[in-house]
């Protein structure tokens, strides 16, 4: 069996910070022995809410941040450690397309320029040849030729997102991290660029590992989901499991939290946890859901769990498979 | 029953150097008592201008009210004087948007920016305004609401920050409560507790709401009536229920069907294609005839009038009109 894209063991990444000139040095702990693999091919969604840790795993996996501790593998090696030099032949295996097409995009690039960028740092194409490449990338994302000449502030969102993805094409990538790469674009668009990297996925078996906020639209399109909660994956199932009802409580209220279009009659949408995401510079003891849980006992509060197999998916939950869900409002959802 | 709100034939534009552009064109619709009226569109669709409008916030120039009226319990708010209007903005109509670090003065305490909208208009102050403001922090569910109250914005999280600007919409009772989006910027945890809110409040104060947003599950949870604007044009009015069932205008059709990530034929999501016209090259007639499945030549010619079915429900589409006769 073929190694993995992309595999991390026990990452972790904390950053310390200092309130005021006077306060003690304190730690945010953004990743807290996260571990997961990005396979051949695959759509791996990675939800959670704002402060999760989920686009800090993402800047992890491009290596754009130093990880404290743990294991980053590409295709098997290891490259956890590895300096910029080290990294920059093996930075076209994995690329990443931004939420804002916007921002990530040079305002004063014309878009053949923008193409042609990371085509003259990983190839050894001419000039000319890079031109010819920079048309059929942008052809197979569904743009003509005259784009080239084109400036960002032309493009609609849709256009800009769909240049955004040309450019990670170019350097024939095994995985493409996609952080919220349809949030900023309308819902009539959301659908084609979501098409697009489906079929790029099937097309050039490139992985998407999918980061998003959007838990309705995942699980239509993911092959996995792993769920986020202050640094650390609290649920991991394939997305028909998932789809079938998670079996982590906080999973399980962020997927009842979203509204749908079709509400079931009798079935509330409301959240069946309240108050906000606590700080993750002090993260509670125990299980770090046990402050918001309507399951909460006093071993919560006591003993961190560790992710286990229940019932065919990995959870973070002592009582997993024994809860419940409905005594919630939102829980038959 | 006299609607709370009733704009009538309201058209606004911007100035730009390739001259005017129409951001509403002949807006109609009402709201009435105690009623949540959703206003639906995707960018560029003039749904928030529409809502500046009302109150007047558009910047003038470039933005310009070219006709129309706007009339909140029988008054005209586009003929008032500046002063009689101030007393219309943040009493008897509410205003919460998206972004509420955008619309919180960051170095103003909470206490202060609650306490002068009731100096403003109900003559407040000191410790009386004091006990107002906890007790609408507690009102809107803010935790410890005499420590909040002493707090600038940027002590708060998204959804608490949210919530002061609900505070301040509400401190003085509005019978109209205008929101932008509310809750696009924030987690859906949160966003849930915020709609459920809004929605508790409205029943205990007995407000009407415009609720502005591009979120059809929200809408489908919010909302007794929904108004769909493309392009600046209302294309399709109807009850919710009634609405999502059997949505008439082929660009509702698309945006729900998008909206519950319906599969098409070959798998592949259901897209509506193409994109909005830009406000400068608007198509002649019905403004989504270029990404109308549905579309034939006489969709080019004009604009179609809008046509009202028995059930109240409007649509502006001729193919859809034709359906229903």
């Amino acid at each position: 069996m073929t190694a993995p894209v992309l595999e991390v063991v026990d990452l972790v990444k904390h950053y310390p910070v200092r309130r005021g000139p006077f306060e003690p040095r304190k730690i945010v702990h953004a990743l807290d022995g996260v571990s997961l693999t990005v396979r051949r091919g695959e759509t791996l969604a990675i939800v959670g809410e704002s402060g999760c840790g989920k686009s800090t795993l993402a800047r992890c996996l491009l290596r754009l941040e130093d990880p404290t501790g743990g294991t980053i593998r590409l295709h098997g090696a290891d490259i956890t450690s590895l300096d910029a030099d080290a990294m920059r032949p093996l930075r076209r295996h994995v690329q990443i397309v931004f939420q804002d097409p916007y921002a990530s995009l040079n305002p004063r690039w014309s878009i053949g320029t923008l193409m042609a960028d990371p085509l003259r740092l990983h190839t050894k194409l001419s000039r000319a040849e890079r031109r010819v490449r920079a048309a059929e990338l942008l052809a197979i994302v569904g743009l003509g030729g005259e784009f080239l000449e084109r400036y960002p502030h032309e493009l609609s969102g849709g256009q800009r997102q769909r240049v955004a993805i040309a450019r990670a094409l170019a350097v024939e990538p095994d995985a493409i991290i996609c952080d919220e790469p349809v949030s900023a674009l309308d819902v009539s668009i959301q659908a084609q660029v979501i098409n697009l990297l489906m079929r790029l996925r099937r097309e050039f078996g490139i992985a998407l590992v999918f980061i998003s906020h959007d838990l309705s639209l995942v699980k239509h399109i993911a092959d996995r989901i792993a769920v986020m909660y202050l640094g650390q994956i609290v649920e991991l199932a394939d997305a028909a499991g998932m789809r079938e009802g998670a079996k982590h409580p906080y999973s399980r209220a962020l997927f009842a939290a979203a509204p749908t279009v079709d509400p079931v009659p009798g079935v509330s949408c409301e959240a069946p946890i309240g108050g906000d995401v606590p700080s993750p510079i002090d993260p509670p003891s125990g299980c770090r859901f046990h402050t918001r849980c309507a399951f909460a006992k006093d071993d919560c509060a006591l003993t961190a769990p560790s992710l286990r197999a229940v019932e065919g998916r990995s959870v973070r939950c002592h009582y997993a498979g024994e809860l419940d869900f409905a005594r919630w409002a939102g829980g038959s959802s | 029953m006299r609607p709370v709100l009733e704009i009538d034939g309201l058209s606004v534009e911007f100035a730009s150097a390739r001259g005017p552009v129409a951001a509403v064109n002949d807006l109609s619709f009402a709201i009435g008592e105690g009623e949540t009226v959703a206003l639906v569109g995707e960018s560029g669709s003039g749904k928030s201008t529409a809502a500046m409008a009302i109150l007047r916030l558009i910047a003038s120039p470039p933005g310009r009210v070219v006709k129309g009226r706007v009339l909140f319990e029988g008054v005209d708010l586009l003929g008032l004087s500046p002063a009689d209007l101030r007393k219309v903005r943040g009493d008897r109509i509410g205003m919460i948007f998206q972004d509420p670090m955008m619309a919180l003065n960051p170095v103003y305490t909470v206490a202060r920016q609650i306490a002068e909208v009731l100096e403003v208009h109900r003559g407040l102050a000191g410790r009386a305004a004091l006990d107002e403001v906890v007790s609408l922090l507690r009102l809107v569910g803010v935790p410890a609401p005499e420590t909040r109250a002493g707090q600038y914005p940027h002590n708060l999280s998204g959804g608490m920050r949210q919530r002061v600007m609900i505070a301040m919409a509400l401190e003085c009772k509005p019978r109209l409560l205008i929101a932008d989006e509310p809750t696009t910027a924030l987690d859906v945890t949160v966003q849930a507790q915020v709609l459920r809110l809004i929605e508790d409040l409205k029943s205990r104060l007995g407000m009407s709401v415009l609720l502005i947003t591009h979120d059809m599950g929200v809408v489908s949870q919010s909302a007794h009536r929904v108004v769909v604007m493309y392009a600046g044009r209302k294309v399709e009015e109807g009850a919710t229920r009634d609405l999502f069932a059997a949505p008439r205008h082929p660009y509702t059709q698309g945006l729900l069907r998008a909206a519950r990530r319906a599969r098409a034929d070959d798998g592949t999501l259901w897209e509506i294609r193409g994109t909005v016209p830009s406000p400068h090259a608007m198509p002649p007639g019905c403004g989504f005839a270029p990404r109308c499945d549905c579309a034939r030549a006489a969709c080019a010619a004009a604009v179609p009038e809008l046509t009202r079915t028995a059930d109240g429900h409007e649509v502006r589409c001729i193919v859809a009109a034709e359906g229903a006769a």
